[in-house]
């Protein structure tokens, strides 16, 4: 059994926070520069360029890459062999939300959903838990903004619409997604499960660094089927047309009741932003 | 690839006579900022008859909520929302004299109809481009509605503002016919 002292993780996430909305991923930056490679549009070409330069910008003066700091969207593994010390680690985690926030500069965006009014620190944060052997934990952080989040959506499709109808729906949402989500954009898709659950791992899959492939084999297939299918309609980054609107497209799967076959799809922006760290 | 063409604010309906979409375009002058909550109550006004906090007649309304500033900043990063949030109410205020809107995504067909009505356009700033964007906003005032917070009313005196014309007033649409010019057929 090891002891963590709560004060260390809403330190830990204080900055985590912070990081997450200052500093681009390096597969993100990588990204870009292979889409200058092959966009042909001369706006596109513009659109990679300012991206590159804003997150430039970002990193050097630490400010937030984008106004839109997000929802603190946090994925903890917790070690078995942990013990929490010092008070509850959810309220660790959103004490880190409620400094890194204020102490970093970054937008607070949540608000009660009927009277809109804000909660002024951005809390509560969305955690998804999971306990794994061993004794340590970690923590990522994502930050999810609004725009892309406004075009994610799940649905139940029929076992018989098969992997055709999964494709067919996963074009249909990005088309349907257009400009909004501040293209180039990463596609995550989340297949089977419950509705929960196809939910969780198309944003999960979000976290995988774009670039890697995919160790399944089918899945692979269909990422890079999918992946230039959307690139094929031609509407480029930020929408203005051109050949670079995905940047990755990413599958997770899961077994699936024997009447049902749910997919999510959730959309990051340019914007990919997550940051982890082990305790 | 096009020129670049200047404008400075107010917008005169020959300038945008000349706008074109697709066309790379660098502000300077005054913009207002505005986002849902804030649209709602400038429309209330107008439909009670009151005056507005500001004169919108030939002005650009830009869709942003800024991040904090730090200290010895002018404004945190600020780059454009979705504007199609603000579609049920744009018509209302391109009736007011609007000229122009600057946000990201695709409007609505009443919002492009009004457009071609009023003579008002459409810009779209590089969404997520907000560090980027912040330097060209040399001034920040928040002018109504500060109980809004990062949605309240400001006026921004900008340089060399960064857009491209997404809806002219002819009723083209860079979004569609952006793709249709890159798309590939399966
Ligand atoms: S979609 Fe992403 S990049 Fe665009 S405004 Fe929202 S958070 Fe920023």
């Amino acid at each position: 059994m090891r002891n963590i002292h709560i004060k260390e993780i809403t330190e830990a996430v204080k900055n985590l926070c912070m990081e997450a909305n200052y500093n681009l991923p390096e597969d993100v930056l990588h990204a870009f520069d292979r889409g200058l490679e092959t966009e042909e549009s001369p706006v596109g070409k513009a659109v990679l360029n300012a991206l590159k330069k804003n997150a430039e910008i970002a990193w050097h003066e630490k400010i937030p890459i984008c106004q839109d700091t997000g929802f603190s969207v946090f994925f903890v593994d917790v070690g078995q062999d942990v013990h929490i010390e010092g008070g509850s680690l959810s309220d660790a985690i959103n004490e880190g939300v409620r400094q890194g926030y204020k102490e970093g500069y970054l937008r607070k965006s949540i608000c009660d959903a009927f009277t809109r009014k804000n909660t002024g620190d951005n809390t509560p944060a969305v955690i998804n838990y999971d306990i794994v052997p061993g004794d340590k934990i970690k923590i990522i952080c994502a930050p999810k903004g609004g725009g892309s989040s406004n075009m994610s959506r799940v649905t139940m499709l029929k076992p018989a619409d098969g992997i055709e109808g999964i494709k067919n729906y996963v074009i249909q949402r990005v088309l349907e997604s257009g400009s909004n989500p501040c293209p180039p954009v990463v596609v995550g898709v989340g297949i089977g499960g419950t509705l929960e659950k196809a939910a969780q791992i198309a944003t999960k899959a979000l976290l995988r660094p774009i670039g890697s492939t995919n160790p399944d084999t089918v899945l692979k297939e269909i990422e890079e089927d999918l992946l230039k299918k959307i690139n094929d309609l031609g509407m480029g980054p930020e929408g203005f047309g051109g050949r670079f609107y995905a940047m990755a497209v990413h599958i997770e799967k899961f077994p699936c009741h024997i009447a049902s076959l749910p997919v999510a799809v959730n959309i990051s922006c340019h914007a990919s932003r997550h940051k982890e760290i082990v305790l | 690839m096009a020129e670049i063409i200047r404008l400075t604010t107010p917008l005169t309906d020959k300038v945008i006579e000349k706008l074109k979409i697709g066309d790379q375009v660098l502000i300077t002058g005054t913009l207002y900022t505005a986002r849902d909550a804030a649209h709602k109550r400038l429309v209330d006004l107008l439909n009670s008859g009151k005056e507005l906090p500001f004169d919108i007649r030939g002005q650009i309304i830009y869709y942003v909520g800024p991040a904090p500033a730090r200290p010895g900043y002018v404004t945190g990063p600020a780059g454009p929302t979705t504007s199609g949030r603000m579609d049920p109410y744009a018509p209302r205020l391109m009736e007011a004299g609007m000229k122009g809107m600057i946000g990201k995504g695709k409007r609505s067909k009443d919002v492009v109809d009004a457009m071609k009505k009023h003579k008002c356009v459409y810009f779209a700033a590089i969404g997520g481009a907000a560090a980027l964007i912040a330097r060209s906003i040399k001034k920040v005032d928040v002018i109504a509605y500060e109980d809004l917070g990062t949605e309240a009313v400001r006026k921004m005196e900008v340089e060399d503002f960064q857009v491209i014309v997404v809806n002219d007033i002819y009723g083209n649409d860079l979004y569609e016919e952006g793709m249709k010019k890159y798309r590939r057929s399966p």
